[in-house]
């Protein structure tokens, strides 16, 4: 029962990883209707970045924001440069751009910082467990900072004129522009949160997987089902399955499948979501003409 | 037209097989290598660029080939040759199976289970229950086969001229597929599924089928390729795999049967020519080039080649070529 929990919580934790790149994820599906396949390769050059930032003898929350600042610009020039081009270019077109930006981050990432695997710092240090010895002080802390963002985009999206206008382009862009909206803008902007949401999971996990260029990859199949779980088309579904990734993944990964499979136990739930419920728990059943 | 297309292919086999006899091992390594991952582009172009369902998972089908091919040579000693028809239908049906819900989705939906299959893959093939077969992380090595009738060839050459025999018939057979009556059918489902279904095409089995077909393709690429370089391991069929021949297949030419030959001879020489720089060159240079290419040639350089070839010849019959091209433009790349 001990062990149950144990796994559950543990669970939530990784899950509330999954959940950040889910959102990215799904925020850049609903403006564009684009799945982001380099989102991962982002998440881990910002966090190269920010380990650079902490060498260079930054104190590490400095870092944190310039992290943050840098990957909300670097999002928001490789949409404005990249991106908007391809907004009428057909799926393939669209999808390989994806992949060349996946390449092109992993081996830069490679080049500039080396293949050889790094440990990276974390903020929450301290020697004593908490909970009873259920979670160490970097997987308490962690939690409390992606949910902290989590809440944060929710309020923004919520409760701010531009958040409203975000979501208006995201809806409809062409009334959005009628009402005067600068709807390019807004595209630029949610690239530039997505990045900023990879960028603090890739900080957040670092510390737990270790730091190699591959990092991320693994973790962005699970925000993938994450977001197909929950609705691709709906940020609170997809940050409701991201954390329900990471609970099955660990259960999965203890009790059923073995650590060895876990990955492959991504690959299942996306291929039993599309299967049994394409549209996800929580997403909006999508009628087309036929 | 057909018996043009069959010429072409039998006389640049012809010129291909010539090579054999004046290059050194290397360098037919290199080539054998350029003739299987033809094949597995062909495969991909087939599904990608034909029938318009984004694959980004064909390492897998590649990987299940090899390993086919590898298990069967290795634990039940089964000559090298007789290994292809085996693989060949091992992964047909592996394509059907998977292909039975994902290809029911949309595109995007596609690309991302099959992006999934082929990031979870090498943790698949190394897992410990069946290794036995696959002999884990270590993996499993083979010998290169030798010549057979007393035929005075090295081994290298008798694996290209093999290799490349093996290429040529598939490549006709993948002809004759596409400019038939199926292969309207399959070219009708991408370009505007709801007609293709007003004229009678049932879209869900023509593209489950398709996907058999192309991981058919594939998967005999994938033995070759294991035949040629003697040696399987779960790490050689990395995510980076699928990706790199997507990346074949938008750089030689989607829907273009000379385009994954381009492609091939892309991936194979340029990675060693980038890798001079830095290892992590080739990843960097293939996401640059397929960025521009999508940009500024979106149809490759089967494409380029025949835009220069109809300025050269125009007395051809330029309608038909330029409506054909025009269609292709227009509905993909």
């Amino acid at each position: 029962m001990i062990g149950l929990l144990h796994q559950i919580l543990s669970g939530l934790v990784t899950g509330g990883i999954y959940a950040s790149v889910a959102l990215a994820l799904v925020m850049i599906y609903q403006s564009t209707h684009h799945v982001n396949f380099a989102q991962g390769e982002m998440a881990t050059f910002s966090t190269y970045i920010a380990l650079a930032l902490i060498d260079a003898g930054l104190p590490y929350w400095g870092a944190f924001v310039a992290t943050v600042v840098i990957s909300f610009i670097m999002g928001a020039v490789i949409q404005i440069v990249l991106m908007r081009p391809m907004a009428n270019a057909p799926v393939l077109s669209s999808v390989g751009v994806f992949i060349g930006l996946l390449l092109v981050f992993n081996s830069l990432t490679g080049w500039i910082f080396s293949y050889t695997i790094k440990s990276f710092p974390s903020p929450f240090e301290s020697s004593r467990p908490l909970l009873g010895g259920f979670l160490s002080p970097h997987e308490l802390g962690a939690t409390v900072v992606t949910l902290a963002v989590l809440v944060a985009v929710y309020l923004f999206f919520r409760h701010t004129k531009l958040g409203l206008a975000m979501r208006a382009a995201a809806f409809n862009p062409v009334s959005s522009r009628l009402v005067g909206i600068r709807v390019g803008h807004m595209l630029a902007l949610g690239w530039g949160l997505a990045a900023t949401l990879g960028a603090v999971a890739g900080m957040m996990i670092a510390p737990v997987v270790f730091l190699d260029p591959n990092m991320m990859s693994g973790i962005l199949l699970y925000a993938f089902a994450g977001a197909l779980l929950g609705g691709i088309d709906n940020p609170a579904g997809a940050v409701i399955g991201g954390f329900a990734v990471g609970v099955i993944e660990n259960l999965g990964g203890a009790y059923v499948v073995g650590t060895e499979l876990k990955l492959s136990l991504a690959l299942f739930t996306i291929v039993a979501v599309l299967v049994f419920r394409p549209n996800g728990l929580f997403g909006r059943v999508l009628v087309t003409r036929v | 037209m057909a018996g043009a297309r069959t010429l072409a292919i039998i006389a640049g086999s012809a010129c291909a097989a010539a090579l054999a006899f004046g290059l050194s091992g290397y360098h037919l390594f290199q080539l054998t290598m350029v003739v299987t991952y033809a094949i597995a582009i062909l495969g991909l172009n087939i599904v990608t660029g034909y029938n318009g369902q984004i694959s980004l998972g064909h390492g897998a089908f590649y990987a299940i080939g090899a390993y086919v091919t590898a298990i069967l040579i290795s634990n039940y000693d089964v000559p090298y040759w007789a290994t292809l028809p085996v693989s060949a239908l091992i992964c047909a049906a592996f394509g059907f199976a998977f292909g039975l819900p994902a290809l029911r989705l949309g595109g995007l939906y596609l690309a991302l289970t099959t992006f999934a299959l082929a990031v979870a893959l090498p943790q698949l093939l190394k897992y410990p229950a069946l290794e036995p077969w696959t002999g884990g992380v270590q993996g499993i090595v083979i010998s290169k086969p030798e010549a057979p009738f007393g035929l005075k060839l090295s081994a290298d050459q008798w694996l290209y001229l093999f290799t490349l025999a093996i290429g040529a018939v598939m490549f006709l057979l993948a002809a004759n597929l596409l400019s038939g009556r199926i292969g309207r059918a399959i070219r009708a489902v991408r370009d505007n599924p709801i007609a293709a279904e007003a004229m009678g095409v049932d879209l869900a089995l023509l593209k489950t089928r398709t996907f058999a077909v192309s991981a058919l393709y594939t998967g005999v690429a994938g033995s070759l390729g294991a035949i040629a370089v003697q040696f399987v391991a779960p790490d050689s069929f990395s995510v980076f795999l699928s990706i790199t021949l997507f990346v074949g297949l938008v750089v030689g030419g989607v829907a273009s049967i000379s385009g994954a030959i381009f492609g091939a001879a892309f991936i194979v020489f340029v990675p060693n020519l980038a890798e001079q720089v830095s290892k992590a060159a080739a990843g960097a240079v293939y996401g640059v080039i397929l960025i521009a290419f999508l940009y500024f040639i979106p149809s490759g350089f089967a494409g380029m080649a025949r835009r220069i070839l109809q300025r050269m010849l125009p007395q051809r019959p330029a309608m038909v070529v330029r409506a054909e091209v025009g269609a292709r433009e227009n509905g993909h790349a």
